[in-house]
C-alpha cells in the first residue's frame, strides 16, 4: 500500500476524513515553509502538498499567486521544492508536490519523478495535465512508485471523471467549487453529488478541495468524502501569525473531521 | 475540459451551418468593410532592393485593424451558445477594443482584463473601451501584463463559464481557440490570395507578417500554406535584440513548453518559470506563440525571424512619409522584414505584407521615439 493510501486508510479507522494541507515551497522562506509544516503536521495534518510555486498560476487565486510571487522573489528554484519534500518526508507524513505542468517538464519528466522519489515524496498533483497528454508522466511516475493526483471539477462528464481516474493512483481531487483557490464561506452542495459520481469510476479515496477554511466546511465534506484540502486558508494564518498559527488552524480543523 | 469542449461542438456545428455563416458574412462585408484592399506600395519599394512590396490593408477594417475578424466570429458563437457575457484579454488595448464593439454590437455585457502597466501606457484605448460600454479591469498580479490579463481571464472564465465566453484575441490558449481562432481570420490569406490572381496574375514570392501570438500572420498564411513556391516569413519582436535577453521572439529565441494550455515555444528559463517578454510593440509583447506557429516553424515551411524595436521604427517611419499610411508599431515589424526580404529576393519580386493595423493608438509611442513633443 502507497503511503497515501496508508494515511487515508488510517483516518478511515479512526472514522473520519484526512486533512490535507497545501503550502508553497519558499513561503514565507525556505526554512519557514519547512518550519511552518512542520507545525502543521503537529496540529494534526495528515499529508503535506507541497506547491511548486509558478509564474503563472492560472488556478490559484489572489492568496497564493501573492505566496508563490513571494516565494519566487525569495529565489525558490527547482531544487527548493525538491529539498522541501526531503524534509517534509523526514515528518512521517506523506509529501506530496503540487505543480503546474511546465516546471516538471521544464525538469524532465523523466528526473522529476526519479528525484522526487529519491527524495522521499509520495506523489504529484498536476492540475493542468489532461490524461490525454499524461502518457510520458504516466510512464515515469509508474516507473518510482509515485502516485499521480488529477482534478474533476463540478462541470466533469462521467466521461471525463472515467478518464481521470484510469490515470490517477493516489486520490482524485475534486474541486469543491466552480472556480480558483481561496477561502470561501460556503462549499456548494453540488460537491457531494460529483464525489459520488467519482465513486462510480473509482475505488480510490476521493478528497476535496478549492474554498475549504472552516471545521464546520471539513465537517461537512468529511461526511461523504475520504479527504478534505485546505491551501488557501494555510497560507493567510502563517501570514497572520506564522507557523503557531498555521498550527492553531490545523488542531482547530482536525475537530471538524470526524463522521458522525 | 467541459467549458472546452462546450465552445468546440457550438464552433464545429457553427461553421457548416449556412445561416451562422451568412451572418458572418454580412457584417464582414456590411460592418467591417470588408474585402480590404491591397496596395501596390511604389515609393516604400524603392527601399526594398528591386522588390515590389504589396500591403493588404487591415489597417482599413472597423476598429482598425484585423481583430475584428474573429470577435465577430467569436461574437456571433457566444451569441449561438447563450452566453450573455463576453470576457477578453488584451496588451495594447486592439483586441479589447474590439471585442468592447462586438459586444456592444450583439447587447452582450462586456468585461477586458488589461495588465494595470498597459492600461496606464494605453490609456486612450481604455477610454475607448469604456465608451463604447465595456467594464475595463487593471489586473495587478504578476507582471501585469499581458499574460497576467490572461490568466485573469481564465480564472474569471472558470468560474462564470455557465453564463460567459471567454473571447480568446490571438491564435493561443488551449483548443480549440487556436483552431478557431485561425479559422475566423483565414479571409484575410483568402481574400488576398485571390485578389493576387486576378490583378496581377500570379502568387507574391513571399507573405510577410508579425508574429505576437500570431493571428495575423496565421489569417493571412493560412491560404498560401499550399503553394509551395510561396515563402511565408514571421516577422517577431526582437525588442532590444535577442542577445540581450530582451525580446519578445519566442520561436527564435525561445524553447519548447507549455503555457496557458498550449504547447509551443516560450520564453522561459531553466526553472520552467515564464520570463517576461520585451517589445516597443505592446501587441507583440507576449511570451509565447501561437502553436500552429511552432509547428509551420519546426516543419519549415514558415520561417521566422527577429526584428528590433529600432529597426521596426526605422520601416513606420519609412511607410509614414513615403506612401501617407501610419502603420501599427506591430505592422511596422512586417514592413522591416520585408524590406531585408525584398533586398534578399531581388529584382521583380512581389512581397504581400499583411498590414495588420492602423497606427493611431501609437502615435504617442512613436511621437516620443522620434523626439516630437506634443
Amino acid at each position: 500500500m502507497s503511503k497515501i493510501h496508508e494515511a487515508f486508510a488510517k483516518a478511515k479507522t479512526e472514522n473520519r476524513a484526512a486533512l490535507i494541507a497545501y503550502l508553497p515551497a519558499g513561503y514565507p522562506s525556505e526554512a519557514g515553509a519547512v518550519e511552518c509544516i512542520a507545525a502543521m503536521v503537529e496540529g494534526g495534518v495528515d499529508i503535506v502538498e507541497i506547491g511548486f510555486p509558478y509564474s503563472d498560476p492560472v488556478m490559484d487565486g489572489p492568496t497564493i499567486q501573492a505566496a508563490v510571487d513571494i516565494s519566487l522573489k525569495n529565489g525558490t528554484k527547482s531544487a527548493t521544492v525538491i529539498e522541501t519534500v526531503r524534509q517534509v518526508a523526514a515528518f512521517g507524513v506523506p509529501a506530496l508536490v503540487m505543480s503546474y505542468w511546465n516546471p516538471i517538464e521544464r525538469y524532465g519528466v523523466t528526473k522529476f519523478a526519479a528525484d522526487f522519489h529519491a527524495a522521499g515524496g509520495a506523489g504529484v498533483i498536476t492540475p493542468d495535465l489532461t490524461p490525454e497528454e499524461a502518457g510520458e508522466w504516466v510512464t515515469a511516475t509508474s516507473n518510482e512508485d509515485v502516485d499521480r493526483v488529477f482534478l474533476v471539477a463540478l462541470s466533469s462528464s462521467d466521461e471525463r471523471i472515467s478518464k481521470v481516474s484510469g490515470v490517477t493512483t493516489g486520490f482524485v481531487y475534486a474541486g469543491a467549487v466552480m472556480g480558483v483557490t481561496g477561502a470561501r464561506t460556503s462549499v456548494s452542495d453540488a460537491v457531494q453529488g460529483l464525489v459520488e459520481k467519482v465513486r462510480r469510476h473509482s475505488d480510490l479515496p476521493v478528497a476535496v478541495g478549492l474554498g475549504v477554511s472552516t471545521p464546520e466546511q471539513a465537517n461537512e465534506i468529511a461526511q461523504y468524502a475520504d479527504g478534505v484540502i485546505v491551501g488557501s486558508a494555510f497560507v493567510s494564518a502563517i501570514e497572520r501569525g506564522g507557523a503557531a498559527a498555521a498550527k492553531e488552524l490545523a488542531v482547530s480543523l482536525t475537530k471538524g473531521l470526524g463522521k458522525s | 475540459m467541459a467549458a472546452l469542449d462546450e465552445v468546440d461542438e457550438a464552433f464545429r456545428k457553427a461553421m457548416v451551418d449556412p445561416s451562422f455563416l451568412a451572418q458572418l458574412k454580412d457584417l464582414q462585408v456590411n460592418y467591417t468593410g470588408r474585402p480590404s484592399p491591397i496596395t501596390v506600395a511604389e515609393r516604400f519599394s524603392e527601399h526594398a532592393g528591386g522588390a515590389t512590396i504589396l500591403l493588404k490593408r487591415e489597417d482599413l477594417n472597423h476598429t482598425g485593424s484585423h481583430k475584428i475578424n474573429n470577435v465577430l466570429g467569436q461574437g456571433l458563437l457566444a451569441q449561438r451558445m447563450g452566453k450573455k457575457r463576453v470576457i477578453a484579454e488584451t496588451g495594447a488595448g486592439q483586441h479589447g477594443v474590439a471585442t468592447a464593439t462586438v459586444a456592444a454590437l450583439l447587447g452582450l455585457e462586456c468585461v477586458v482584463y488589461m495588465g494595470e502597466e498597459d492600461t496606464k501606457r494605453q490609456a486612450l484605448n481604455v477610454a475607448r473601451m469604456k465608451l463604447l460600454g465595456a467594464e475595463v479591469i487593471p489586473v495587478t498580479i504578476g507582471s501585469r501584463t499581458l499574460k497576467d490579463a490572461i490568466n485573469e481571464a481564465m480564472r474569471d472564465w472558470v468560474a462564470n463559464v455557465d453564463t460567459t465566453h471567454y473571447l480568446l484575441g490571438t491564435v493561443a490558449g488551449p483548443a480549440p481557440f487556436p483552431e478557431m481562432v485561425r479559422d475566423f481570420h483565414r479571409i484575410i490569406g483568402d481574400e488576398a490570395r485571390e485578389q493576387m490572381l486576378t490583378r496581377f496574375g500570379k502568387l507574391p514570392d513571399a507573405v510577410a507578417a508579425c508574429v505576437g501570438g500570431g493571428s495575423n500572420a496565421i489569417g493571412i498564411f493560412t491560404a498560401f500554406i499550399p503553394d509551395a513556391g510561396v515563402r511565408l516569413v514571421g516577422l517577431e519582436a526582437g525588442g532590444d535584440g535577442i542577445e540581450t535577453g530582451r525580446h519578445a521572439s519566442t520561436i527564435v529565441g525561445g524553447a519548447v513548453g507549455v503555457l496557458h494550455g498550449a504547447r509551443s515555444y516560450i520564453m522561459q528559463d531553466e526553472d520552467g518559470q515564464t520570463i517576461e517578454s520585451h517589445s516597443i510593440s505592446a501587441g507583440l509583447d507576449y511570451p509565447s506563440v501561437g502553436p500552429e506557429h511552432a509547428y509551420l516553424a519546426d516543419l519549415g515551411r514558415a520561417e521566422y525571424r527577429s526584428v528590433t524595436d529600432v529597426e521596426a521604427m526605422d520601416a513606420f517611419k519609412l511607410l509614414c512619409e513615403t506612401e501617407g499610411i501610419i502603420p501599427a508599431i506591430e505592422t511596422a515589424h512586417a514592413l522591416a522584414g520585408a524590406l531585408t526580404l525584398g533586398k534578399e529576393l531581388g529584382e521583380g519580386a512581389l512581397i504581400l505584407v499583411n498590414l495588420s493595423g492602423r497606427g493611431d493608438k501609437d502615435v504617442e509611442t512613436a511621437a516620443k521615439w522620434f523626439g516630437i513633443s506634443l
